[in-house]
């Protein structure tokens, strides 16, 4: 008799063990990245960002399941080696990437952000493209052309790219952008 | 023979009064009997500084003809076969004329205090080497003429000549630093208020690190780890500096806490160091790899510093980077609700707390982004 109970406690142990591990596991898969990683690119340059472009780069990768990759384009002096800290511009970079962050997370999409260096905002793109993998880069036009991408830029991207380009044309209605301090924006508080 | 002792003065921009605070302790030495020479000196035609240096023994200057062109530099040969007690060299960053023994000043001071004389000497903060690139990037202004950080290093004082911007300011427009009619060109370049603003921090921040570093080479005389070691690191009077340290792994999370980390060192105005206790035996490959990479990239734009630790015993290995770095913060992100029988484990700040020095604080970073997408 006693040992009917003991064989059916150990069959109990044995089952409720094996379920634990095999969900932890479960668990665990889920949480961990897959080698082949979707990811969306939405380079922006300066303080602001249109908001329609991070909504666009958003909602796609909600659609898809991709993790977005907001990365900020510093421009290195020729002065200064390609590699030097560069912590006025990291100072600039930081709000924003917060901010994207911020809004990205509030609708569920994981966020990898990255600052890049070049000499220009196009060499910064070159390197990044270089480094990493992309199944979709969003931009935004400017119409004034003042910051961010010129035409030019985006010819090179869409010729070397690989990865579908996404270009945001710039409307007159759209004025939002998605800016550290801005009246449209996520501003991140001081820590 | 004893090595002669050497004292840098050292100032954020010209004018503030390296040359003539070092005159002016010149002049007390010599008071008190000592025997002072001057080993080079250059005033820049700053009557101020003309004045102080009266009364001093001044040794000629050699003069190397180069073209058309006599350059003057300081007679080292001369300096040698004098064998003051102690000398006072100005602009030790300065290069010299081609053709001489040396190629920099420091070098030729280096062999002075070889030969045992004393010697005190002044420099720009800017040029020493690791704040080059920082300065250039502050000020737009890079200079050519750098000194290894070892030589300050190797100082056995360093006086920082500090000064407000305003007051320099004041001295540029009083023509107390250059004549009359460069006065606009330089206010309207290198002296701007942000400009010196920046270049004072770096001095303060310079000179504290300075202290800090000698300290902790002072609390090496024992073995790391043993009770001595501890005493000193916990007892020891507190420098100046900050320093920050910031838990991470290799995942995108961290870079969140990276920033944060880093906003928080700029304001206290401390360096920052990034530290993964990676479990020993693993290779890195794919996913985390790649991980890596992007923080080794991030902490490279901050300035940071990313160590790498092999430990399975993460509190040990966070306890034993703390007391080598002398990190005065350390800051880890929010953690997972616990599961299972780690809810009866001790949360992690609280071990941290338990194994590090005294005085050190550990700060939690939260989840804002996710707090807000729960309302």
């Amino acid at each position: 008799m006693i040992e009917h109970v003991l064989v059916g406690v150990a069959l109990f142990a044995g089952l409720g063990g094996g379920y634990l591990i095999a969900r932890s596991r479960l668990r665990g898969g889920r949480s961990q990245r897959p080698d082949a990683v979707h990811q969306i690119l939405l380079p922006f340059t300066g303080t602001e960002i249109s908001r329609r472009a991070v909504d666009a780069a958003l909602r796609l990768a909600r659609a898809e399941g991709a993790t977005l990759m907001p990365a900020y384009l510093a421009q290195v002096p020729k002065r200064l080696p390609l590699e030097c800290p560069i912590p006025n511009e990291a100072t600039r970079a930081m709000p924003m990437l917060e901010a994207i962050e911020q809004r990205a997370t509030a609708q569920g999409v994981p966020v990898d952000a990255r600052i890049e260096r070049g000499r220009s905002y196009r060499h910064a793109l070159e390197r990044l493209l270089g480094r990493e993998t992309f199944d979709r880069v969003v931009v935004s036009a400017t119409a004034t052309g003042a910051a961010g991408f010129s035409g030019e830029d985006l010819v090179w991207l869409l010729r070397k790219a690989p990865a579908e380009v996404l270009i945001l044309r710039p409307g007159p209605e759209d004025r939002r952008v998605l800016s550290a301090t801005g009246p449209g924006g996520n501003g991140a508080a001081p820590v | 023979m004893e090595r002669g002792r050497y004292k840098i003065f050292l100032g954020m921009a010209a004018g503030v009064g390296k040359t003539y605070r070092m005159l002016q302790e010149g002049q007390a030495e010599a008071a008190a009997g000592r025997d002072v020479v001057i080993g080079y000196l250059e005033p820049h035609r700053r009557e101020e500084t003309s004045a102080q240096a009266r009364g001093l023994e001044t040794l000629p200057r050699r003069r190397i003809p180069i073209g058309d062109v006599v350059v003057e530099e300081m007679d080292l040969p001369a300096l040698l076969a004098r064998d003051p007690e102690l000398a006072l060299v100005d602009e030790l960053a300065h290069s010299n004329a081609p053709g001489l023994v040396h190629g920099k000043r420091f070098e030729d001071i280096a062999e002075a205090l070889e030969a045992g004389i004393d010697v005190f000497s002044t420099v720009n903060v800017q040029h020493l080497e690791s704040l080059n690139d920082q300065v250039a990037e502050l000020t737009g202004v890079r200079v050519r003429e750098t000194v290894p950080d070892s030589v300050l290093g190797a100082a056995d004082e360093v006086v920082l000549i500090d000064l407000t911007p305003e007051a320099l300011i004041a001295r540029l427009r009083a023509g107390k630093i250059y004549p009359g009619e460069t006065i606009d060109a330089a206010l309207n370049n290198f002296f701007r208020i942000e400009n010196l603003a920046a270049l004072r921090e770096v001095s303060l921040r310079q000179v504290a690190e300075d202290v800090e570093s000698k300290r902790l080479v002072h609390g090496q005389d024992e073995p790391l780890g043993t009770r001595g070691e501890e005493r000193v690191a916990a007892d020891a009077p507190r420098a100046v500096g900050e320093r920050l340290l910031a838990l991470i792994r290799p995942q995108p999370s961290s870079q969140r806490l990276v920033r944060r980390a880093w906003r928080s060192a700029q304001r206290l105005g401390t360096d920052l160091d990034l530290l993964w206790v990676k479990p020993p035996g693993k290779p890195l490959a794919g996913e985390q790899e790649r991980q890596v990479t992007a923080l080794r990239q991030l902490a490279s734009v901050l300035g940071a510093t990313l160590l790498i630790e092999e430990h399975d015993d993460l509190v040990a290995a966070v306890a034993r980077v703390v007391r080598e770095r002398g990190s005065t913060y350390i800051m880890v992100g929010e953690a997972k609700p616990p599961r299972g029988l780690a809810r009866l484990r001790e949360p992690l700040p609280q071990r941290l707390m338990r194994a590090t020095p005294p005085g050190v604080d550990v700060r939690i970073v939260a989840h804002r982004g996710q707090r807000e997408g729960e309302r």
